[in-house]
């Protein structure tokens, strides 16, 4: 299978076309997508279209992007003109959005070809695509098992080969936790790396959209495209993409690194051991590895359910049969807004408004809401002081490897335990990558994690690339 | 400690209907969550300033000047009930803002 | 109106004003009223999943301006969602600031001297509009309601004053002066009819020195009068209640100006928890000195200064001319008076004129250009009637005066003319003649008419009347 990056190439050089490369990825999710639930609507006619533009642009000599003619799977959180858009839920089914996220337009405008919607956790609500209204998605490399959530299905579609490049969103985990399940690369941004205008916000001062690729550099490839300054954004950073392919190759000489006990206590010893052993290679690579505990990191999982489902309870309320998506009739407006959310939202999208609505309420904001506002200031406290000690952060992404259907469903806490490691970094707005690493139970893969403050993409993708490397990736 | 009571009125507020038992898993597994959270809850976190944005950004506007707006066709082809250009909905019971 | 001897009324009143930007407050979608319903719509303001709001700067501009205004502390201001459901609303939480207000801590001097305080002035969004189908066609009864989200999202300022105010007319006279100052400012037109400035009274009652009583809220105060009317009507309803052993529920109260009651409209509960937080979609106002700087420099004088400088050319003036002033410093026309006055016109006439006959969309006529016209009437070259023909002219196209009345045939009647047409008219009716000469001065009016007809409006009234009145000796 070839890189986002080949494949650009080879389409802009005439070596094949944006049309070969769409029947590719096409053949390659008819071939597995009633077995592994990772589409929830695939665009042929309008990927054809865009293929068709390419392929054109191309055959008049004209600049193509840097993208041209890559297929990319969308998680079904992204609004895309004219192509339904649930999130996963029945409470959005049938609802196609009148524009595009400022990503697909993006996206388009470097030559990408969109192909479809992938599936998610309900809302982005998850660890496992188990919340989906429209049933789970497969594990690619082990289908009793879970591939991660709540991004699964843009995982998922990378991990089977179905396109090179997917689009996750990550909250508290949700593109790095299902990349390491999966066996691939994620990335979350920077807050306010990449505009969030089109992504159906489940948590807005954390919610990062991030790519899911192959390989450390493709990574880098698509980020480049989505990345930058959008007015449409209000939290959007003023500054243009940053350059991240340039740096790929900068190695870590001289890079300290600190390998975080808070991020990998509590993890099964196959994933502890894969963390050991890329310290090592970062280590026999030129970095200075530091051993560090960072206690207030603990914080994090607790303060995050009660500030997520804060945000959530108010973002989703608009979900009230008034203007678009399901209604279900009642005899007064009141009625129908909650005969038509209890109908529309799944069990965890429930217990999540109720637990937000609950943290906001009056009497609790103060021991619940606001008092997790301060644990945030100080897990970015916490962060900055590290940051000034050392250049990355190491650690697991998360405690186990794919884990089988079911198997956390019935206790919300122990699913919420996937997004222990992970969680930290959305809560300082800081940046990290999930990078395959080594093997645990089942010979399934591994991911490890690298974090970086702010802004550290570069430093985290080049770091990230040299574990590759080691693995004997290209 | 959360009560079933709690959680009807957290429901009532968010306009979620529950069954009896639906009242009683709720309840049973949000108190598990805030029994985790408690710890958040307990520390002393008197003067830390609170975060609600990751960074500290200001002052970012838009010029005044229009955009256009939206197809009223395609706008109303989304709604549930549409009447006379406008979006429906059943009767409104004595409430206001 | 006057309660009871040893009770006061205690009044602070919430203002909102939709300010006049083009655009909405957070989108690109046009401020227009009266537009087709869901025209001026988008993702953004239709709170499509996935949209996100960005601040207009000519909101927070116009909210500042306000704030100077009110002499109140521009300080730094988060933007809080406040959360409940209503279908007006179309993301069921409507932005706003909460602790931390754009403008706080001014004060506001009334005509008569008395200063009420201002506690907050601060940014929100509208809502939508919901019309109510069958039953009365009001809220209460109907069948099915249809929302028009034009008005949804389109900047507002919340002006709320200290609970200072202790009558009706006091109420009445700062609504006003408030109105008077979003108008000077540009951040409204200020029209209470359209909606565009709504006012909300909290009102309570207490027997002097005792503390605060127990308030309620009265909503659809959509005039002046309306508003005093019902302070009144629900001071009146309290101390009644209060003095017959009963208390003062505090409720939410829906004036009803046709029967001059107010009316039970929503008892305050408990379950109103809006679950106030910080708006995460927008970052923190933090307007800069020069930013404060360049606003307040674009303020020019403010109605209280412009009308005792508009009152200090004109003199004494009845009951009748301070509307005509009220009218003349909200469409900003006083220093087309002052330069009137200045110019030789008598202050009277100037006002009238300013207040009654600019009404334009047009440009702005001159100062020059007025005061040239109302000093030909004053010469007798023009008539009452072509004085405001002219002025009117004026207004819509601009222009020279002189030209106007040239063109139009306004020509000086010699009062040779006059006098023969008049003679004319007598000869022709001796009955009526007769009797305006035996004492009817009503009559008097009859021969300006016919006078009036006979030479097409161009004779002056007071001339033909001078000229009767000599007639009859």
């Amino acid at each position: 299978m070839r890189s986002a990056g080949e494949i650009a190439r080879d389409v802009r050089e005439g070596a094949s076309s944006a049309g070969r490369e769409l029947e590719i990825a096409l053949s390659a999710i008819r071939a597995r997508n009633d077995e592994l639930n990772v589409f929830l609507y695939v665009d042929e006619a309008g990927a054809r279209l865009a293929a068709q533009r390419v392929d054109e642009a191309v055959a008049r000599g004209e600049r193509t992007g840097p993208l041209a003619g890559v297929p990319v799977a969308l998680k079904d959180n992204l609004c895309q003109r004219g192509i339904p858009t649930t999130c996963s839920s029945r409470i959005l089914e049938g609802w196609r959005p009148p524009y595009n996220a400022t990503v697909i337009d993006r996206l388009v405008a470097a030559g990408a070809v969109p192909v479809g919607k992938t599936n998610l956790d309900e809302f982005a609500m998850g660890s496992s695509t188990e919340t989906s209204a429209f049933g789970p998605t497969r594990n690619p490399l082990d289908p009793t098992r879970v591939p991660g959530g709540s991004s699964g299905g843009s995982a998922a579609a990378v991990a089977a080969d179905m396109t090179p490049l997917a689009l996750g969103s990550d909250t508290g985990g949700s593109i790095r936790q299902p990349a390491a399940l999966c066996g691939i690369v994620g990335v979350k941004p920077t807050y306010g790396l990449v505009s969030r205008y089109g992504l159906i916000a489940f948590a807005s001062s954390l919610d990062q959209i991030g790519p899911l690729s192959r390989s450390v550099a493709d990574a880098a490839l698509l980020l480049e495209v989505i990345a930058g300054h959008d007015p449409r954004d209000s939290t959007s950073l003023p500054e243009p993409a940053p350059s991240l392919r340039d740096h790929l190759d900068d190695g870590v000489v001289g890079r300290r690194i600190g390998v975080v006990r808070e991020l990998i206590d509590g993890a099964d010893p196959e994933v502890v051991a894969s963390v050991d052993r890329a310290a090592e290679v970062l280590r026999a690579a030129g970095a200075e590895l530091v051993p560090l505990s960072i206690p207030e990191l603990r914080l994090g999982l607790s303060a995050y359910y009660l500030i997520a489902p804060a945000e959530a309870s108010s973002n989703l309320a608009r979900f009230d049969g008034v203007r678009y998506g399901l209604r279900v009739d009642a005899d007064d407006v009141a009625a129908m807004n909650e005969a038509t959310r209890t109908a529309g939202f799944g069990a965890e999208v429930k217990r999540r408004i109720m637990l937000g609505t609950y943290a906001l309420s009056a009497g609790y904001y103060d021991a619940y809401y606001g008092q997790a506002l301060k644990v945030r200031t100080q897990m970015i406290e916490a962060f900055r002081r590290a940051y000034r000690e050392v250049d990355l952060l190491l650690g697991a992404t998360t405690p186990t490897v794919a884990f089988p259907f079911g198997s956390k469903t019935a206790n919300p806490m122990s699913m919420y335990l996937s997004d222990v490691f992970t969680i930290p970094t959305n809560l300082a707005g800081e940046a990290a990558i999930s990078v395959p690493f080594g093997v645990g139970e089942g010979g399934l893969p591994v991911g490890v994690q690298l974090l970086g403050p702010g802004r550290s993409e570069a430093r985290l993708l080049a770091a990230g690339r040299v574990l590759e490397l080691a693995e004997g990736r290209p | 400690m959360l009560r079933r009571e709690d959680v009807a009125h957290v429901a009532r507020l968010a306009r979620l209907t529950l069954s009896d038992e639906e009242l009683d898993l709720f309840t049973d597994q949000l108190a598990q969550v805030l029994e985790h959270a408690s710890d958040v809850a307990a520390l002393d976190l008197e003067g830390v300033e609170a975060t609600a944005h990751p960074f500290g950004l200001v002052n970012v506007v838009r010029a005044d000047e229009p955009q256009p707006s939206l197809d009223r066709d395609e706008v109303l082809a989304m709604a549930p009930d549409v009447e006379d250009g406008r979006f429906a909905v059943p009767r409104i019971l004595g409430e206001d803002q | 109106m006057t309660l009871p001897d040893g009770w006061e009324m205690v009044v602070g009143l919430e203002v909102h004003t939709e300010l006049k930007t083009r655009t909405k407050m957070f989108c690109g979608c046009r401020n227009e009223f009266g537009a087709p319903p869901n025209t001026h719509v988008c993702p953004v303001c239709l709170g499509l999943p996935g949209s996100l709001p960005v601040l207009n700067e000519r909101a927070v501009e116009l909210a500042m301006a306000i704030g100077l205004a009110l002499h109140c502390t521009i300080a730094p201001s988060t933007f809080h969602r406040k959360n409940y459901f209503y279908p007006d609303m179309p993301k069921d939480f409507q932005i706003s600031q909460y602790d931390r207000p754009i403008n706080a801590n001014g004060y506001l001097d009334l005509i008569d001297h008395s200063r009420v305080g201002i506690e907050r002035a601060h940014l929100e969004e509208d809502t939508g509009k919901s019309t109510h189908l069958g039953g009365s066609g009001r809220l209460h009864g109907a069948d099915r309601s249809l929302v028009d989200y034009n008005r949804s999202g389109v900047p507002l300022v919340e002006i709320v004053s200290a609970p200072d105010i202790r009558s009706s007319a006091q109420a009445r006279a700062y609504a006003s002066e408030l109105r008077a100052i979003l108008i000077a400012t540009g951040a409204s037109d200020g029209r209470m009819e359209e909606g565009s400035m709504r006012v909300d009274a909290n009102v309570s009652v207490r027997r002097a020195g005792q503390p605060y009583g127990t308030r309620c809220e009265i909503k659809n105060l959509n005039s002046l009068r309306s508003l005093q009317r019902a302070i009144d009507y629900e001071a009146e309803r309290q101390v009644a209640l209060v003095e017959s052993g009963e208390v003062v529920r505090q409720e939410t109260r829906h004036w009803d100006e046709a029967r001059g009651v107010t009316a039970t409209m929503r008892v305050k509960e408990e379950a109103d928890d809006y679950r106030y937080f910080r708006e995460p979609d927008l970052v923190d106002l933090a307007p800069d000195a020069s930013w404060v700087q360049r606003v307040r420099s674009g303020l020019g004088p403010l109605p209280a200064e412009r009308r005792a400088a508009l009152l200090a050319r004109v003199g004494e003036v009845s009951e009748a001319q301070r509307d005509a002033v009220a009218t003349v410093i909200d469409a900003g026309r006083d220093e087309v008076v002052r330069g009137a006055i200045d110019r030789g016109v008598d202050p009277a006439l100037a006002l009238a004129r300013a207040a009654n006959e600019l009404e334009s969309e047009g440009p702005a006529v001159s100062v020059d250009a007025f005061a040239e016209t109302l000093l030909m009437e004053q010469r007798g070259e023009l008539s009452a009637t072509q004085s405001k023909a002219v002025l009117a002219a004026l207004a819509q196209e601009g222009g020279d005066p002189h030209a106007i009345a040239a063109q139009r045939g306004f020509e000086r009647l010699s009062s040779n003319s006059l006098g023969a047409t008049l003679d004319e008219v007598i000869d022709q009716h001796p009955d009526e003649w007769r009797r305006y000469r035996d004492g009817d001065d009503k009559l008097a009016q009859f021969f300006v008419g016919l006078v009036m007809k006979a030479t097409r409006g161009q004779a002056d009234g007071k001339a033909v009347i001078a000229e009767l009145a000599a007639r009859r000796g």
